[in-house]
């Protein structure tokens, strides 16, 4: 009956919109679409983001391996090498803290009316991945392969089951969150 | 003032969690110490839907489990970034035409509206939604934190946002991945690129934030 569903264009489509639609809606009520509050995170001022952030990974972290567990999901881990993942990421960052918003934020800073996010984020962001678009190639002959280490997770990496990773991440997560509580930030 | 807003977000959290418990006393605080007395909000300000903030911790919980329901009901994971790909292939498509369709990149990521892509869509709206029933939407071009320290100059603020843009979707697409994809989705798949990815981007954007306000404006 999944696979059925999972095959069904419109269908997907229109849960497409309606995930994101729940996701952007969450997200303003968060505060995260907003360049102040992502921003003062970055100079350790306001800790929301990583709240949000943190519990929706422990929240999707038990969920989707449960789902796992029952036979009704699978994973899809992202591939990475240290050619493409490390580089990436810093010049990603380079960006999320001068525009102050990532790619999922802007968008939602758009739809609460920022406009520096839509001239400057969108249209930005648009650039950027033409810009990726048209050097893949030469980027690709020359270093996105470099230090592959493919769709690895980490209980394959440990050789354990999943669960030995997840209890202790969850834990590690729950006290970090309950000592930023504690400690007013 | 910092310890009653704290207060206040987990009575609020613990409130929808389990409305049974605001019957009973109040739960303790972290130092043992009750939180102070239990006020149940006003019947409008208590109204989710116009309320301008939740407790990031509700939020964060909402994020996990649309992440379990894209998991079960459409197979796939909850990103952004590729949606910026595929809509500039569209765009570039309006000005080269098909030659696009050519490049090894857009073959991989077609230019075509697909489940992601509609969830960027989704996204916008949701924001736009949450935003103008809280009565929080307002065009307005400059934050105000880059105001206090830049000035309120558009210009400004348009330009080094433009150029943290481009960084933005040129890392994105370098990394495979996003706040969203790596940061969320990938993360809880205990993915080694996903957490290796989400360091880079905190210590890139902590350094670049740190630069700005601290060096360049300060």
């Amino acid at each position: 009956m999944l696979a059925t569903l999972h095959s069904r264009k419109g269908a997907q489509l229109l849960l497409g919109l309606g995930m994101g639609f729940g996701f952007g809606f969450l997200l303003q009520k968060a505060g995260v679409t907003t360049y102040d509050v992502i921003v003062r995170q970055l100079l350790f001022k306001d800790f929301t983001v990583l709240k949000v952030m943190l519990s929706a990974m422990v929240t999707g972290m038990v969920g989707v391996h449960l789902l796992r567990g029952l036979g009704l999901a699978k994973l899809h881990p992202k591939p990475g090498s240290a050619g493409s993942t490390v580089p990436g990421a810093l010049v990603f960052g380079i960006g999320f803290g001068t525009l102050g918003y990532c790619p999922g934020t802007v968008v939602g800073a758009v739809g609460q009316g920022a406009l520096d996010a839509l001239f400057g984020g969108v249209v930005g962001a648009l650039i950027g991945a033409a810009l990726f678009a048209a050097l893949y190639p030469r980027l690709r002959a020359c270093v996105l392969g470099k230090g592959d280490f493919g769709d690895l997770t980490f209980p394959q990496l440990f050789r354990v089951p999943a669960w030995r990773v997840i209890v202790p991440v969850v834990l590690a997560v729950v006290g970090l969150l309950y000592w930023i509580e504690v400690s007013g930030l | 003032m910092r310890t009653l807003a704290i207060a206040l977000a987990l009575g609020l959290s613990m409130s929808w969690a389990s409305p049974a418990l605001a019957k009973g006393a109040p739960p303790p605080g972290p130092d043992g110490q009750p939180l102070g007395e239990w006020v149940l909000p006003e019947p409008s300000g208590g109204d989710p839907f116009t309320m301008r903030r939740w407790s990031p911790y509700i939020a964060g919980v909402g994020i996990g489990v649309l992440c379990c329901l894209a998991f079960l009901l459409s197979d796939k994971t909850i990103g952004c970034s590729t949606a910026f790909a595929r809509s500039a292939g569209m765009i570039e498509r309006l000005f080269r035409g098909t030659r696009v369709d050519e490049q090894p990149y857009y073959q991989q990521f077609k230019p075509v509206v697909d489940w992601e892509w509609m969830l960027v869509l989704g996204l916008l709206l949701g924001a736009a939604a949450s935003s103008w029933l809280s009565g929080e939407f307002a065009l307005h071009w400059v934050p105000p934190l880059w105001a206090a320290r830049a000035g309120a100059d558009p210009a400004a603020r348009w330009a080094v946002a433009l150029f943290g843009g481009i960084c933005l979707g040129f890392g994105a697409r370098w990394a495979g991945g996003c706040t969203s994809g790596h940061g969320i989705s990938g993360t809880l798949q205990l993915a080694v690129s996903s957490w290796i990815a989400v360091a880079g981007f905190f210590v890139g954007g902590i350094v670049a934030a740190v630069l700005l306000f601290a060096v360049i404006l300060g």
